[in-house]
């Protein structure tokens, strides 16, 4: 589906990304995970032609990115952020159907297919016409995936799509998104810290440290060998409750 | 249609265009603009012009209180005004006064002549009298301290002065005075030259600067102190007449020199006084001196200057029709202009700050300096004078709010709700259509606000230059100390002003999305 061929990228005199190649298989859920600064995001950016790469080719279903393609490729991938990324002047169904608005849809298909999304993310159906600002962050959330989903793109692209939701919200949320996934046979990126989450969403995981894949495989792999003292810190870091209360002597 | 009555109907309509086209000769009038500044003695002079002029059989229009010396010249050399009345003085500080840097100093009036003569404007004999600074004082004060000479000052430092802040800073005032002359007085009150009078009679001042033909002088009974050591130059009225006037309409040209040697100070004095303080129509006073003074017959209106209410209503009527028409069409013009320059500035930022240093700079010039350099370039279409540069003026007042608020407006969108328009596939043309203008439009239409609020306030100077708006009843009024007149203009600018910005507070919920709320 895609494919990196020693893609790099730096900020000024910061290499965020070292030469990297990689593939994501088509029908997959790979999760991208590491410490802040890691290059996780910078590499889904890339993946979503938000950036373009200092040296190597990214190439999205054969066909290698350029500013000119990029348009067309994008209606193909959904992207998914924090908080959904709303737009606040367009009400929750607006939103999800702006850009099928825009390709020339009749307004008909437009809401059959909202309707279809809000079931298939369970966001209750007043919701729709409402504002962004006048919802909870959990169903933002939702509209921001069914927005992704509209044109049913084969791929779907998400940065920390959990990152700003309370535990109870994240935990539905997470089971809903990855139904979905499966039951729509998404090929999907989704770009985290959280180890439970990389866990839950990955059939593969891959981790990045200062810039460069440390180490990719199944989580348990990660946990069980690490590959070196980075991978052992970062997932020693995830406390659990349990572990951390200190003993009672007795 | 058979050819006959093709050819009667061609005929029918020749012979109507030729009726059209073919104007009887008492209609063919020789037309004939004659100036005046904002204050009263220019004005009587501008009126007495007219009345030469028009009893000659011209066509007169009198483009009466405009801006200032420099409106006015340009208004003569580019041939919007055909004549009006300036001062020796005047012409040799501000008309002349490149000219005289580079070339010899000018030194006699026929100087003055030859050099205006190069600038194809005729300047004629002097009207009579000589309007010029003066220092005054109560007559029975003066007499007191034994003061006739402005030398006897020296013996007096306890003396307090009144100035205007004009006199304060002029090259022929207060300081070059006080050197020349050797004059211990360090108390000066800078005050309005109307309030100086009443300070005079009060006794709060006891010297005041004056013109010597103010009609005050008289009403107060003040003794104008002798310049014994001929510091103040001399303000002689002419008539600044272009060349080609007396070409084009000899006779007229002709009759309106009538006025050369025609008035003494005194008789310009009264003139004043009866505008000023008996309040009579400046048209009237100057034909009514003609009349008398040249036996002339002028048939002359006597209405009063207090209007009844209709009147009033329907003069603020017209005055908020002229404003209106200066805000409208400037604002018309400016909103499809700086929107998108605010657009560009937004997306290059090199770009953006040229362009918002540049529209930064426009607001900071006062609004005279603007017309002075917007007027010649109406000039070239015939429109020097009247509502062009006004609207130029403030079109341009206008851009800086409007891009500012484009600019500010789509500099605030979160970089999130950008990328996220742009990662749903929308090309840069939907992109600022569907997302960025929508969400940018609350900045957008506060800059808009402001520049209507800016521009229906600005929108007074139009009556500087002959544009009319609620400017010109504040104009007057000030010149005649007349505050109902004030009133007229200043009480409907800021009704307006109220209007504009409630008008876009209703508008702004109609067409804003309640999700920006």
């Amino acid at each position: 589906m895609f494919r990196l061929d020693s893609v790099s990228k730096s900020f000024g005199t910061q290499t965020v990304l070292q030469p990297t190649s990689i593939e994501f298989q088509a029908g997959k859920s790979t999760v991208l995970i590491g410490p802040s600064g890691c290059g996780k995001s910078t590499l889904l950016r890339l993946l979503a032609g938000l950036l373009t790469p200092d040296s190597g080719r990214v190439h999205f279903e054969g066909v290698e990115m350029n500013p000119k393609n990029i348009v067309q490729m994008r209606h193909r991938m959904g992207y998914v952020i924090q908080d959904g990324g709303l737009f606040p002047h367009l009400t929750c169904a607006q939103n999800v159907g702006l850009m099928a608005a825009h390709l020339g849809w009749n307004s008909h298909r437009i809401r059959n297919r909202i309707e279809e999304l809000s079931d298939l993310t369970r966001l209750p159906r007043p919701a729709l016409d409402r504002y962004p600002a006048q919802i909870s962050g959990g169903q933002r959330q939702r509209v921001g995936i069914m927005r992704a989903l509209m044109l049913d793109p084969p791929v779907m692209l998400l940065d920390e799509p959990m990152g700003a939701l309370d535990p109870l919200v994240r935990y539905d949320l997470q089971e809903d998104l990855l139904k979905i996934f499966r039951g729509l046979g998404k090929t999907a990126i989704t770009v985290t810290h959280d180890m439970g989450e990389a866990g839950f969403f990955g059939d593969h995981v891959i981790m990045l440290g200062e810039g460069r894949i440390v180490q990719q495989g199944k989580l348990d792999e990660m946990i069980i060998s690490p590959a070196n003292e980075f991978v052992t810190r970062f997932v020693n870091a995830q406390r659990l409750p349990a572990l951390s209360r200190p003993k009672e002597s007795a | 249609m058979s050819i006959r009555t093709c050819v009667i109907i061609v005929l029918a309509l020749g012979v109507v265009a030729c009726e059209a086209s073919h104007t009887p000769a008492w209609a063919q009038k020789v037309k004939v603009a004659v100036g005046s500044k904002a204050f009263t003695e220019s004005v009587i002079l501008g009126e007495m012009l007219s009345h030469l002029a028009t009893d000659a059989g011209a066509d007169v229009d009198h483009r009466a209180e405009l801006g200032g010396t420099q409106i006015l010249w340009q208004a003569l050399v580019t041939g919007e005004i055909d004549a009006y009345v300036d001062y020796t003085g005047t012409i040799r500080e501000e008309i002349l006064a490149d000219s005289a840097r580079q070339e010899p100093a000018i030194e006699s009036e026929s100087d003055m002549r030859a050099m205006l003569r190069q600038k194809e404007v005729l300047m004629s004999e002097r009207v009579g009298f000589n309007n010029t600074y003066a220092l005054g004082m109560r007559r029975s004060v003066a007499g007191k301290l034994g003061i006739e000479k402005i030398s006897d000052l020296r013996r007096h430092p306890q003396l307090e002065l009144g100035f205007s802040d004009e006199f304060v800073e002029r090259s022929d005032g207060w300081r070059p005075l006080k050197n020349k002359y050797g004059l211990p007085q360090t108390r000066i009150k800078v005050m309005d030259h109307n309030l100086a009078y009443r300070g005079l009679e009060k006794d709060s001042i006891q010297v005041a600067d004056l013109y010597t033909t103010d009609p005050e002088i008289k009403y107060y009974d003040l003794f104008v102190l002798e310049d014994d050591r001929g510091f103040f130059p001399v303000y002689y009225a002419v008539v600044l007449m272009r060349e080609d006037l007396p070409r084009r309409a000899p006779q007229i040209a002709e009759a309106m020199l009538k006025i050369e040697g025609l008035i003494t100070p005194e008789e310009m004095s009264s003139m004043s006084a009866r505008v000023r303080l008996d309040r009579r129509q400046e048209k009237l006073v100057a034909g009514e001196f003609l009349n008398s003074k040249l036996s002339m017959s002028l048939a002359l209106p006597q209405e009063g200057r207090w209007a009844g209410f209709n009147e009033v209503i329907q003069r603020v009527l017209a005055t908020t029709w002229e404003h209106l028409f200066l805000v409208l069409i400037s604002l018309g013009l400016a909103i499809p202009t700086a929107i998108p320059l605010g657009i560009l500035a937004a997306r290059n930022e090199a770009i953006g700050q040229t362009i918002l240093g540049v529209v930064g700079v426009i607001q900071t010039l006062p609004s005279m300096a603007l017309l002075v350099f917007v007027m010649p370039l109406f000039a070239l279409v015939g429109m020097g004078i009247g509502p062009a540069p006004a609207i130029m003026a403030l079109f341009l007042y206008s851009l800086l709010p409007i891009v500012r608020g484009t600019y500010t407006g789509l500099k605030q969108i979160p970089a999130a709700i950008r990328e996220s328009a742009e990662v749903l596939g929308l090309d840069p043309k939907a992109r600022l259509k569907l997302v960025e203008l929508p969400l940018a439009l609350p900045s957008i239409l506060s800059g808009i606000k402001t520049a209507a609020v800016i521009n229906v306030g600005t929108a007074t100077i139009g009556a500087l230059i002959g544009a009319g708006g609620y400017g010109s009843p504040i104009l007057t009024g000030i010149r005649l100390n007349d505050p109902s007149l004030i009133l007229q203009g200043a009480v409907p600018a800021a009704v307006l002003a109220l209007a504009v910005q409630y008008g876009f507070g209703i508008a702004e919920k109609r067409i804003v999305s309640p999700g920006l709320n």
